[in-house]
């Protein structure tokens, strides 16, 4: 079921740290407007990379919508994250196409490599590991997505190897 | 070809071609021809179908055209060189042209594109291209003759097309309940939360060819007296939802949407997207609602039904992205041009995206009845490393899986919907005798587990108790009775749920018992995996004469069940082995054996 989506208990460590005032372009655009709370939520994770608590409290008192029920959407689509992720975010296809020629493997080399668990974030928040549903590439499989680049007829090996030269890059 | 045209250098810049390099491909030959002077017009347009041969690179010259495939940055150098410069094609990389024989031909022969009729024609960020294809001519033939909201309803009804997204509901009958039922504010929606795995037929379209489904989401709003349109697209489309933006910014400023359109005094409307957010229910009509007035994507009951009352609670329309697209041509050619394919009770054409153990796979559009042993054979090229074709799963989550041996059921809702699949959207993922059916029907039914929305009792708990027993067939625990238990638990989900997700995810689970319960019952009695892909099952070995002794596996066991000397064949100790495949996944010399 939808809600029961394992949400990783992470420390939201940047609390104290997140800028309000960034909503307010956002709150003035939606304002008013019929149906506006997934466009918000999606306009205050593109900002911020997740939805911090007082993002959620700021957009409750701004549109008199409840916390409760912001919630309940939010843990609701897939889309919405409550914790920070990683700058990097590795999503791994697991579409039937991609399933059938192994994506697991793919996965799992991934979780070996990075030694994370799936919906993890490394300890020095380079990566996030994902699993996704089909990202559309079927005649690529199995395929990955790293930010908006997505990479095609995967083994594991070749996986671990782009991931690695993403390292390299982000520590020189 | 005008002889003082230039010769066209045109790079299919879809999603998929992206992925394999196109867009390098494309930057490539930019250079040249900004270092060389080359005298070529350089064009982009979207997916050209041929998804397996991409990166793809069409030269239109003045003999005709030539489509090369597999290309990537240095080949594109050879190529512009010999075809553009010394006029020499360089037919070893010509995967389709109509001037000599290529293996490929066979894949676009017995197409017919109607939907896809633009899909790799036309750049799908100009308008001027669309309009040169016969675009925004359908709509401007209503207005022009003043065909009345009746007639258009007519054509559409008389053309026999059905609902592309699956369910098959015929699409003039649905603008006729939404034309009967008359308020002063009322809704089109475009489905394109398409959630299906393994199905990729409308971002492909929307990538491609997004004025036509705006037009026919205009033809809608006429025929309905619509005063709002939405596209509901999924948030993992960017590139659709960027061209999707560029042609309706575009199509206002033509006048074809807006306030008195084409000059017809009170044809007002206008489309807006709204990006889905990860779930696969919206693609349920109720569920889509729900979604876009901000809501927990959760379906209702029905009626009343969203013709009657749907978006804020006016009457709304909603059809799929290749419904759409459709529209136009069939008022621009007539009901009868459209008819002339497909069968009896499914007219016109069906876009498939084949995927899977297939040679050629990526987007295909077909007449309706075309056998689906033709489309996977003649135009797909059979199966892929010479395996042996095992089934093909139509329909995604809420569809099942056709055994080979009736692989000669013609492509048609209703023959389809007989062997216990559906036609769905269009996804066709193909098997080879390497994929578990088990396993499959294990995997759909975590997919619908995790997307159950919640509300029945049934879909929420009824999925998750047969997934377990699936989970522990897999895992060589299943026991003598749980074939009956799967298929008692799948009936009563089928029955007590309210929308289509419920009422179709027992569909992989009961199919596959259908066809191949000879396997179910190999992993449950014998503890085998006959396809050899349930982990738990099998047995691994090393294969002595391939060893080197590298150590490789060794190091990677996690349970330190490897032992051998350096350089020595190494051996694994079975009664320690936790089955994980790690030596096999690791080993580079395919010295474990699995059995």
């Amino acid at each position: 079921m939808r809600i029961a989506r394992i949400i990783p208990k992470i420390e939201d460590k940047k609390n104290g740290s997140v800028d309000l005032t960034l909503l307010d372009p956002l709150l003035e655009k939606f304002k008013g407007k019929k149906g506006n709370l997934i466009p918000l939520l999606q306009g205050t994770q593109d900002l911020y990379g997740y939805i911090p608590r007082q993002a959620f409290e700021k957009i409750s008192g701004a549109t008199g919508i409840e916390l409760s029920e912001m919630y309940g959407v939010a843990t609701f689509y897939a889309q919405f994250r409550l914790h920070p992720a990683g700058k990097h975010i590795i999503k791994v296809c697991h579409g039937t196409a991609c399933h059938v020629q192994n994506a697991k493997s793919i996965t799992e080399s991934l979780k070996e490599a990075l030694k994370i668990a799936d919906g993890e974030t490394t300890p020095d928040g380079l990566f996030t590991l994902e699993s996704v549903a089909c990202l559309g590439c079927c005649s690529l499989a199995p395929v990955m997505m790293i930010g908006d680049e997505t990479y095609g007829k995967l083994t594991g090996n070749e996986a671990v190897k782009i991931v690695k030269n993403i390292r390299i890059r982000e520590n020189n | 070809m005008n002889a003082m045209e230039k010769t066209k250098v045109i790079v299919g810049l879809g999603s998929c071609g992206i992925a394999a390099g196109a867009k390098k491909v494309y930057d490539k030959i930019e250079a040249l021809q900004n270092a060389e002077n080359l005298d070529i017009e350089l064009k982009k347009t979207s997916c050209i179908g041929m998804c397996y041969r991409e990166p793809l690179v069409e030269i239109v010259d003045e003999n005709g055209s030539y489509l090369y495939g597999d290309i990537d940055e240095d080949s594109v150098i050879d190529i512009i060189e010999k075809h553009v410069n010394q006029h020499n094609p360089v037919k070893e990389y010509v995967v389709q042209t109509d001037l000599f024989e290529t293996e490929d031909n066979e894949y676009t022969k017995d197409q017919v594109k109607i939907a896809l009729r633009n899909c790799g024609y036309i750049d799908p960020e100009s308008i001027d291209e669309y309009e040169a294809r016969e675009g925004y001519r359908a709509i401007k033939k209503i207005v022009g003759q003043h065909m009345s909201r009746l007639d258009v309803i007519q054509s559409v009804l008389d053309s026999g097309l059905r609902g592309r997204g699956g369910g098959g509901f015929p699409t003039g009958l649905k603008w006729k309940f939404a034309n009967n039922n008359k308020a002063t504010e009322k809704y089109i929606i475009c489905n394109a939360d398409e959630g299906d795995p393994g199905a990729f037929m409308d971002r492909s379209l929307l990538e491609g060819d997004p004025h036509a489904v705006i037009e026919g989401m205009i033809i809608g709003a006429y025929a309905i007296e619509a005063t709002g349109g939405i596209i509901y697209c999924r948030a993992e489309y960017p590139l659709a939802i960027k061209r999707l933006n560029i042609a309706l910014k575009q199509s206002r400023e033509r006048g074809f949407l807006g306030e008195n359109i084409l000059g017809m005094q009170g044809f007002d409307f206008d489309i807006y997207i709204k990006e889905g957010a990860g779930a696969f229910v919206c693609g349920e009509e109720t569920a889509l609602i729900a979604s876009v007035e901000g809501h927990r994507g959760m379906p209702r009951k029905r009626p009343p039904f969203p013709a009657a009352s749907g978006l804020w609670n006016k009457p709304t329309n909603i059809n799929n992205v290749e419904t759409f697209a459709n529209i136009p041509w069939i008022i621009l050619n007539g009901a009868e041009a459209y008819a002339k394919y497909g069968t009896e009770k499914s007219k016109g054409t069906k876009v498939f995206a084949l995927a899977g153990k297939i040679r050629r796979s990526g987007l295909v559009e077909v007449p309706m009845g075309m056998s689906i042993r033709d489309v996977i054979f003649k135009l797909g090229g059979g199966i892929k490393d010479g395996k042996k074709f095992k089934a093909v799963q139509m329909g995604g989550p809420s569809g099942g899986c056709i055994p080979e041996y009736l692989a000669d059921t013609i492509v048609d809702y209703d023959s389809v919907n007989a062997t216990g699949a559906i036609m769905g959207s269009g996804g066709m993922v193909v098997m080879d005798e390497t994929t578990c059916m088990v396993d499959v029907a294990r995997f759909f039914l975590e997919f619908t587990q995790k997307e159950s929305c919640g509300k029945c009792t049934f879909c929420r708990i009824g999925t998750k108790r047969m997934l377990e027993i699936l989970q522990k067939i897999t895992d060589g625990k299943g026991e003598e009775g749980d074939i009956e238990k799967l298929e008692v638990l799948a009936y009563k989900i089928k029955d007590n749920s309210l929308c289509g997700l419920g009422q179709t995810a027992p569909n992989p689970v009961l199919t596959t018992i259908k066809y191949f319960r000879d396997e179910y019952e190999a992993h449950i009695r014998d503890k085998k995996c006959p396809a050899l892909v349930c982990t738990s099952l099998l047995t691994y070995e090393v294969d002595e004469e391939k060893c080197t002794g590298c150590t490789v596996c060794a190091k990677h066991c996690p349970v330190d069940a490897i032992a051998g000397e350096r350089k020595k064949p190494h051996h694994i100790d079975q009664d320690v082995c936790i089955k994980c495949g790690m030596c096999y996944t690791k080993c580079k010399f395919d010295a474990i054996k699995l059995s």
